[in-house]
C-alpha cells in the first residue's frame, strides 16, 4: 500500500513534467510553422494609381497573389448599382475595381473576358462581373478586396486605411 | 543473466541470442493461411512490393532533388531526367508506382468489401487499412507538390484552401499550413519534409499495425468460413496436408503470392518503359506560376471520385459532402448491420449495393475528369447524391438480411 501510493505519486509527478513538456513542444511546433517575419514584412506593395488605362484589366502582385486593378470607364461608373458602389474604390477622381484575383471558392484565378466585361473561373465554373460581384456559384461571395490605404495618388496594399476599414465593417469584403 | 552454452553452429549462436527459429515459425512457416482463397488475396503482397519500389526509387530521386522554389522544377526535369544516368528510370518508376498503388489499393479495398473481410473480429484490419489509405493520399499529394510545376502549385493552392473550411473562413489556418500567403518556399520545404520523412514513417508504422491486426482473426477466405486454426494447423503438422484447411504462409502461400507478384511486375514495368505518360501530367511540365491558373485543374485519377463529390455543390455543402466521403468508409464495419461474413453474391440486397457503389465511384471518377458543364454537371450531381444515399441506406438494407 505504502509502495503503491509512492508509485502513484511518482507517476503523477512524471505526468506533470511530461504535460508541461508536451504543451511547450506543441507551442514551439505551432510557431515554427507560422509564416516567417521576412514573409510577413514583404507583405506590402505600393501602386501608382495614376498610370492605369481606362476599361482595361491590369494584374498586379501582392503577397504572391494576383491583384485585379480595373479603372472603370465613365459608363461603368454611371451604371453602378448601390451594391457595386459599395465596392467602388475612389482615388482622386478615378474609380477602380480593386480585388484579390482569386476565386472565392478554392482560389483559382478567373479569366477576364474584355468583350463581356466579366470573369469566368475555369476550375469550377464560377462567374463574376466587372464590379467584382459573384454572378454564378460555386463561389460564395464576390472577390475579396485586399487591405489598402490611399495616400494621394498612391495605394499601399497590405495596410488597412479608413476606406478599406469601412468596407470591412459594412461586410462588403471579408 | 540467462544461461548460454557453447554454440554448435552460427545458427545455434543466433538462436540462443535472438531465437531466430522461433521468430521464423511465428512469422512465416507456422503463420497459417486458409487454402480457400484466390488471386485477390495476393494484393497485400503486391502492395508491399509496390511500396518497396516507391521507397527505393524515392531514395535515388532524393539524391538529386532540390527542395527550392527556384531549382525544384529543373532538378526534376533537367538534372534527374537528362543529366543523371538512369534518372528517368527512377522518376518513371516513382510516378507510375504512385498511380498504380492506388489502383491496387482500390482492388484490395473492394475485395475486402465483397468478401466481408471487415466483419466481427476483423474491424482493426479494416480501420488500419483505411488509415493507410488516408496516409497514402497525403503522401501522394505532398509528392505531387515537389516538381513545382503548374499543377503542383495550383493543386497546392486549391487543396490547402479547403482547410479554410468554407463559411468558417479559417484563412489563418491556411496561411499557417502554407507558412506564407500563397504556396511558396516554406510550403515546398515542409511538404518535402512530410513526403520524405514524416508520412513514410507513419505509413511504415501503419503497415506494421495492419499486419498485426491480421494475426488473431487471420486472413478471411472465399466463403467467409470460420476456421479453427489451432485444429487445422495441428492436422497439417501431423502430416495431413491435404485434409487440412490451412497452409503455411511460407513457402506455401508465398509461392502463389509471388507468382501473382511476378505477373504484376511484368505489367508494371511495361507501364514504366512504354506507357509512363499517364502518370505525368503535361500541364506539370510548365514551371509553377502564381499569376496564371491552368485552364483545367483536376487531380490525379485516384482522387477524382471524391473531388467530384465536392464539385457540384455550393462551397459549404460541397465541403460537408467531401468530408462525409472521406470518413464514411472507415465506419463500414458498423454501418453494415448484418453479421454474415460471406461473399456479397450470397447476401441479396447487399450484393446490389456493392455493385451500385462500385459503378457510382467509376461514374464519379469519369465525371471528375470532364469539365463541369452541361450534362456532365448533372450526371456528376446525381452520382454524388447517389454516393451519399447509398451509404445512408446501408444500415437499413443490411439490418434485415437473412442468415446466410
Amino acid at each position: 500500500m505504502h509502495n503503491s501510493s509512492r508509485r502513484g505519486f511518482m507517476g503523477k509527478a512524471f505526468g506533470a513534467v511530461a504535460g508541461v513538456g508536451v504543451v511547450g513542444s506543441l507551442v514551439a511546433m505551432k510557431k515554427t510553422w507560422d509564416p516567417l517575419p521576412s514573409v510577413k514584412a514583404a507583405g506590402f506593395t505600393t501602386l501608382d494609381m495614376s498610370i492605369y488605362p481606362e476599361g482595361e484589366l491590369i494584374t498586379e502582385k501582392w503577397r504572391g497573389k494576383p491583384i485585379f486593378v480595373l479603372k472603370k470607364t465613365a459608363e461603368m461608373v454611371a451604371s453602378q448599382t448601390e451594391s457595386q458602389k459599395a465596392r467602388d474604390v475612389v482615388v482622386g477622381d478615378s474609380h477602380f475595381m480593386i480585388a484579390i484575383g482569386l476565386c472565392t471558392h478554392l482560389g483559382c484565378i478567373p479569366g477576364y473576358n474584355a468583350a463581356e466585361k466579366s470573369f469566368l473561373c475555369a476550375c469550377h465554373g464560377g462567374q463574376f462581373n466587372w464590379a467584382g460581384e459573384v454572378t454564378k456559384v460555386p463561389p460564395p461571395r464576390g472577390f475579396d478586396i485586399p487591405p489598402f490605404k490611399i495616400e494621394g495618388n498612391k495605394m499601399i496594399l497590405g495596410e488597412a486605411g479608413p476606406e478599406y476599414q469601412a468596407m470591412k465593417d459594412s461586410g462588403v469584403t471579408l | 543473466m540467462a544461461h548460454f552454452t557453447k554454440a554448435t553452429s552460427v545458427k545455434d549462436w543466433l538462436n540462443q541470442r535472438l531465437a531466430i527459429e522461433k521468430v521464423e515459425k511465428v512469422m512465416a512457416s507456422e503463420y497459417w493461411i486458409p487454402k480457400n482463397i484466390n488471386f485477390l488475396w495476393a494484393m497485400g503482397m503486391v502492395l508491399a512490393i509496390t511500396f518497396t519500389l516507391l521507397l527505393v526509387s524515392g531514395i535515388f530521386l532524393l539524391m538529386y532533388y532540390q527542395p527550392d522554389v527556384k531549382d525544384a522544377f529543373y532538378s526534376v526535369n533537367y538534372t534527374i531526367m537528362r543529366d543523371v544516368d538512369f534518372g528517368w528510370l527512377w522518376r518513371h518508376i516513382h510516378g507510375v508506382a504512385a498511380s498504380v498503388v492506388f489502383l491496387i489499393i482500390y482492388i484490395h479495398m473492394f475485395t475486402g468489401i465483397y468478401y466481408g473481410s471487415y466483419k466481427k473480429g476483423r474491424e482493426m484490419i479494416w480501420i488500419s487499412g483505411m488509415l493507410l489509405f488516408v496516409t497514402f493520399s497525403a503522401e501522394a499529394f505532398s509528392g505531387y507538390m515537389l516538381p513545382w510545376g503548374q499543377m503542383s502549385y495550383w493543386a497546392g493552392m486549391v487543396i490547402t484552401n479547403i482547410f479554410s473550411l468554407g463559411g468558417l473562413h479559417m484563412d489563418g489556418l491556411v496561411e499557417w499550413i502554407r507558412g506564407d500567403y500563397v504556396p511558396a518556399q516554406a510550403f515546398l520545404t515542409r511538404f518535402f519534409m512530410l513526403h520524405v520523412l514524416l508520412l513514410p514513417l507513419a505509413i511504415m508504422g501503419l503497415i506494421g499495425l495492419h499486419f498485426a491486426a491480421l494475426r488473431i482473426p487471420h486472413v478471411n477466405n472465399q466463403d467467409g468460413e470460420e476456421i479453427d486454426f489451432d485444429a487445422e494447423s495441428k492436422k497439417y503438422l501431423a502430416g495431413d496436408k491435404a485434409g487440412s484447411k490451412v497452409m503455411r504462409f511460407a513457402n506455401d502461400f508465398m509461392s502463389k503470392d509471388m507468382m501473382v507478384v511476378g505477373i504484376y511486375l511484368i505489367f508494371f514495368f511495361y507501364l514504366v518503359f512504354f506507357q509512363y505518360g499517364f502518370a505525368l501530367d503535361p500541364v506539370n511540365f510548365d514551371p509553377a506560376d502564381g499569376l496564371k491558373t491552368p485552364a483545367h485543374i483536376y487531380p490525379e485519377w485516384y482522387f477524382l471520385w471524391s473531388y467530384e463529390i465536392l464539385r457540384p455543390f455550393s462551397v459549404n455543402i460541397g465541403l460537408m459532402a467531401f468530408g462525409f466521403a472521406q470518413v464514411i468508409f472507415m465506419l463500414l464495419p458498423w454501418l453494415d448491420r448484418s453479421p454474415n461474413a460471406v461473399p456479397a453474391s450470397r447476401r441479396g440486397a447487399f450484393s446490389i449495393w456493392f455493385w451500385l457503389l462500385l459503378i457510382d465511384m467509376i461514374v464519379l471518377t469519369a465525371m471528375g475528369k470532364l469539365p463541369p458543364e452541361g450534362i456532365f454537371s448533372t450526371i456528376g450531381l446525381v452520382a454524388a447524391l447517389a454516393f451519399i444515399v447509398l451509404w445512408i441506406a446501408l444500415p437499413f438494407i443490411t439490418m434485415n438480411e437473412k442468415k446466410a
